[in-house]
């Protein structure tokens, strides 16, 4: 007989033995990964701390490398909130501990990220990570910490507390990973200078292994609206949590448990769906059995009358900053941006905001060139099966007197509660309906402006060729005329020249 | 000896006139401009539908119908310039007394940066000054590649510079002598010719010189070299006009040559728009396709183009008259053509000896 051995994993191990789910594939994969992790963390908190990011990122070469995949040691540097001291270990040293669980639109989404790149390099180099932190208070924290991923658990090596003179705040991260830095280096600067654009009040600075500075530079300092936490939309609700909502509730009664846990629930909304779902008013929710529960949920998803979740939970990047960010990263000559209302999907409140860029440093490639943004993050990765790429595809471009020769680069930007993404590395969007339907929406109306500005265009082009066509040949009317009238001088032709130019240039002919 | 009749001087009265006209179109031009207007000159239109026959002048003539060049316009003020750039040059070729081909006008137009596409762009722009100061090319002294030749017993004084008045006999080359701009523009002083004959192709016009169908027959001998040139045209007709001497045209037997004859006859469409290129009472004489008939020629069958363009002949209202009409339906009978050296067969001088007296006498 054969008998068969069970254990149980911790979420780390779990992430340590899949870590291509979390986007750490290969060398060149986890360096891009790990960089684009941490700067992201560093961009949410300085958000959080509503400051302007300064974001700095260096990437050595260690010595001990061996050649054919080398050691790297990476810094990344922020003025965001910094982390409490007592926090510090856990949120780069246990999987799924973080503190953006709540409902509101962020960049990190499950205490994953960070952690991965810092287990990810414990795991190439055997080395602990260091950690500076201060949330601007008197104090200073310094940590070396690793991780036991059996346990999921951060192992404290070393904890110092500097008095903090300068009231410095924020957050320093250093650890060593192995990777192919030579290879990652163009989807990391892509992804370097996507970001900036995106986040065009952060200063974002890169030193490259070689010793080459990268600096993107912000244009502003004004930021988005910092997104309000919000409770959950019934849409968006599943068996597990309401019951966790039973669990902690203070309420007594259906009506207020509607009112206080739901978002967009009013006392009329909550009486009409109680009456709806047959659920007395003064049912106390800690009494409900499981079957009860279920049915609630059931009755919750199929009652039409809750109010579309509000987008205060959500940050958009608002056209201005979209506009200020295209043309300081892509240099166009023109640029068009649009903010669509915002919508929902399967009770998560979303916005998309589109742009098209055109001409100036944009190349002609033959296709359009799409850049996916996501809660102001650069998606880089399998553009083909991202629901944006497909809208495209789609699209009617003749429509619009666009075609893919023309030097256009289309930008969607998406932000969301939850992100419909497919994988939980974050690299492309779903083919949600509702979204796929905005983005689409959003697209044609970027495309309607842009049409708009390339007649316009063309008709100050037409104009300019008239004007020159003018100029060229009316001076010579007039010299060959005088030669051949045999006059001494010439007629004045400047007041024709000019009638060409107003008036004369608004008649259609 | 005949001598020209001077109020049928053709030659040098309309070159002065070309040139004023020339200058005056600049004057128009010019005051328009200082009044602060744009541009225009009217035209005579040289569309299809602006082209008539005329039985009295009989040659194609335009119409009344105008069109109005204007550098107000976009589209017009390229062809406009290049309009009034041709008549500065050609306005200067004629004060300065130089001519100038087709040819050379496309490439001087680089030189004043007033390039033209190619060389039909440039021609084209020329006509359009032709029909703008209603004269032709030669006038204001452009002419084109092709030329022609002449031979025979008249005299003609040059007006060219370094040539003025100096005379010359056409009998003193025996290639026969071009007809190009110089002598488009000498005086006739003096000839004892009493007739011209006109022939297609340069085989027979110097077989015409060594036989001396010119003392023979009392002729001048004029090569067309094909489609006759317009210089050519011009200067058969001012041998008919100034010296009143009857023309014969002799061509291949077939459509081709027919129309060349044509042409000298009542002129084409495409120089509708100019005068003193026709001579109406020209004849022509041969070959027929009749001749063919009666004279046994050998032959080759019409091709599918040549019957076609017999359709389209007698269609033309310049064919309208008995003897043409006639030729056309028998060449669509026998289905046969002939050039003019199917004679040979009855030896080298027949055509000479016997076929051109007895066609000479017939369309007298
Ligand atoms: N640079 C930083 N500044 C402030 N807090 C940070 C920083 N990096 C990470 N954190 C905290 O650590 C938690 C875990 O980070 P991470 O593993 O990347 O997961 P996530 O970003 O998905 O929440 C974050 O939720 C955040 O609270
Ligand atoms: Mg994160």
């Amino acid at each position: 007989m054969v008998s068969q051995a069970f254990e149980e994993i911790s979420p780390a191990d779990f992430f340590y033995r899949n870590r291509e789910i979390a986007g750490f594939t290969n060398p060149s994969r986890a360096i891009f990964a790990a960089i684009r992790e941490l700067v992201e963390n560093s961009l949410d908190a300085s958000e959080s701390a509503e400051v302007p990011p300064d974001v700095f990122v260096s990437l050595t070469l260690n010595e001990e490398g061996r050649p054919e995949l080398e050691t790297y040691k990476l810094r990344v540097e922020d003025n965001g909130s910094g982390i409490t001291s007592r926090h510090i270990p856990s949120a780069f040293g246990q999987v799924l501990f973080g503190s953006k669980y709540k409902l509101k639109q962020a960049r990190g989404t499950f205490g994953l990220g960070g952690t991965m790149a810092v287990l990810y390099g414990q795991i190439t180099t055997h080395k602990p990570a260091y950690i500076v932190s201060s949330t601007g208070s008197t104090k200073v924290y310094i940590y070396r910490i690793m991780i036991d991923i059996q346990k999921n658990k951060p192992i404290i090596l070393e904890r110092r507390v500097l008095i903090n003179k300068e009231e410095w705040r924020g957050t320093i991260i250093e650890f060593f990973l192995e990777g192919d830095y030579f290879r990652a280096m163009p989807k990391i600067l892509e992804y370097l200078k996507q970001t900036a654009l995106v986040n065009p009040y952060a200063n974002i600075t890169f030193v490259d292994p070689k010793g080459r500075l990268y600096r993107f530079t912000r244009v502003t300092t004004k930021m988005p609206l910092p997104p309000k936490e919000t409770l959950p939309h019934p849409y968006g609700v599943d068996v597990e949590t309401v019951k966790r909502l039973i669990r902690v509730t203070p309420n007594r009664n259906m009506t207020d448990f509607m009112k206080t846990h739901f978002h967009r629930v009013s006392e009329k909304i909550a009486l009409k769906f109680l009456e709806f779902a047959a659920i007395p008013r003064g049912r106390n929710p800690k009494k409900m059995g499981p079957q009860e529960i279920v049915q609630l949920v059931r009755m919750i998803k199929s009652f039409e009358e809750f109010r579309p979740p509000s987008a205060n939970c959500l940050s958009p990047l608002g056209k201005d900053l979209l506009k200020a960010g295209i043309l300081k990263e892509l240099k166009p000559e023109y640029t068009v941006v649009c903010q669509r209302k915002p919508s929902t999907y399967a009770g998560h409140p979303f916005i998309v905001e589109t742009a098209i860029a055109y001409g100036g440093e944009i190349p002609k490639k033959g296709e359009f060139i799409l850049y996916r943004f996501a809660n102001r993050i650069p998606l880089l990765y399998d553009e083909a099966s991202d629901v944006s790429f497909r809208a495209i595809k789609n699209m009617n471009w003749r429509r619009y007197k666009v075609s893919q020769d023309m030097p256009l680069a289309i930008l969607v930007h998406i932000c969301s509660t939850k992100i419909p993404y497919k994988t939980v590395g974050k690299e492309f969007i779903a083919d949600r309906p509702e979204v796929k339907k905005e983005v689409l929406n959003g697209i044609r109306e970027a495309a309607r402006l842009l049409q708009r500005f390339l007649s316009k265009r063309e008709h100050v082009e037409k104009e300019k060729h008239r004007l020159s066509v003018f100029s060229k040949y009316l001076p010579k009317i007039a010299r060959f005329s005088t030669e051949l009238a045999g006059r001494e001088s010439q007629p004045d032709i400047n007041k024709l020249l000019e009638s060409v130019n107003t008036s004369e240039g608004t008649a259609k002919r | 000896m005949k001598e020209p009749r001077k109020d049928n001087n053709v030659s040098t009265s309309e070159k002065k006139d070309a040139a004023t006209d020339l200058q005056s179109l600049g004057e128009g031009l010019y005051k328009q401009m200082e009044q602060g207007e744009f541009p225009w000159i009217k035209i005579p239109s040289r569309s299809t539908e602006n082209i008539y026959y005329s039985p009295e002048l009989r040659q194609y003539i335009l119409g009344d119908r105008k069109v109005k060049r204007s550098a107000r316009n976009i589209r017009h003020i390229r062809p406009f310039t290049q309009l009034v750039w041709t008549a500065f040059f050609a306005h200067k070729l004629s004060t300065q007394r130089k001519t100038s081909t087709l040819r050379d006008v496309y490439y001087s137009a680089q030189a004043y940066e007033m390039s033209f596409k190619d060389q039909s762009e440039s021609d084209n722009i020329i006509t359009d000054l032709e029909t703008a100061i209603g004269s032709a090319r030669e006038d204001f002294n452009i002419f084109p590649e092709e030329r022609s030749a002449v031979f025979g017993d008249i005299t003609i004084e040059y007006t060219v510079p370094g040539y003025e008045g100096r005379q010359m006999n056409l009998t003193s080359h025996p290639d026969g002598l071009m007809v190009g701009p110089a002598l488009t523009y000498s005086e006739f002083v003096k000839t004892s010719a009493d007739k011209v004959i006109a022939i297609e192709k340069g085989g027979l016009f110097t077989r015409f010189i060594e036989e001396n169908v010119h003392k023979k027959h009392n002729a001048l001998l004029v090569l067309t070299a094909g489609q006759a040139p317009r210089a050519t045209r011009h200067f058969i007709h001012r041998l008919n006009k100034e010296l009143e001497l009857p023309v014969y045209i002799l061509t291949d037997g077939d459509p081709w040559g027919m129309h060349i004859a044509m042409v000298i006859i009542s002129g084409s469409a495409n120089a509708a728009h100019v005068r003193d290129l026709t001579t109406p009472d020209a004849k022509w004489s041969g070959v027929w396709a009749s001749d063919i008939v009666d004279y046994k020629l050998p032959s080759v069958p019409l091709t599918e183009i040549d019957i076609k363009r017999l359709h389209e002949l007698q269609r033309d209202p310049r064919y309208k008259d008995d003897l043409w009409q006639r030729e056309i339906k028998i060449f669509m009978k026998i289905r046969k053509k002939a050039e003019q050296e199917a004679f040979s067969r009855y030896g080298l001088t027949y055509i000479v000896d016997e076929y051109l007296p007895s066609k000479l006498e017939e369309t007298k």
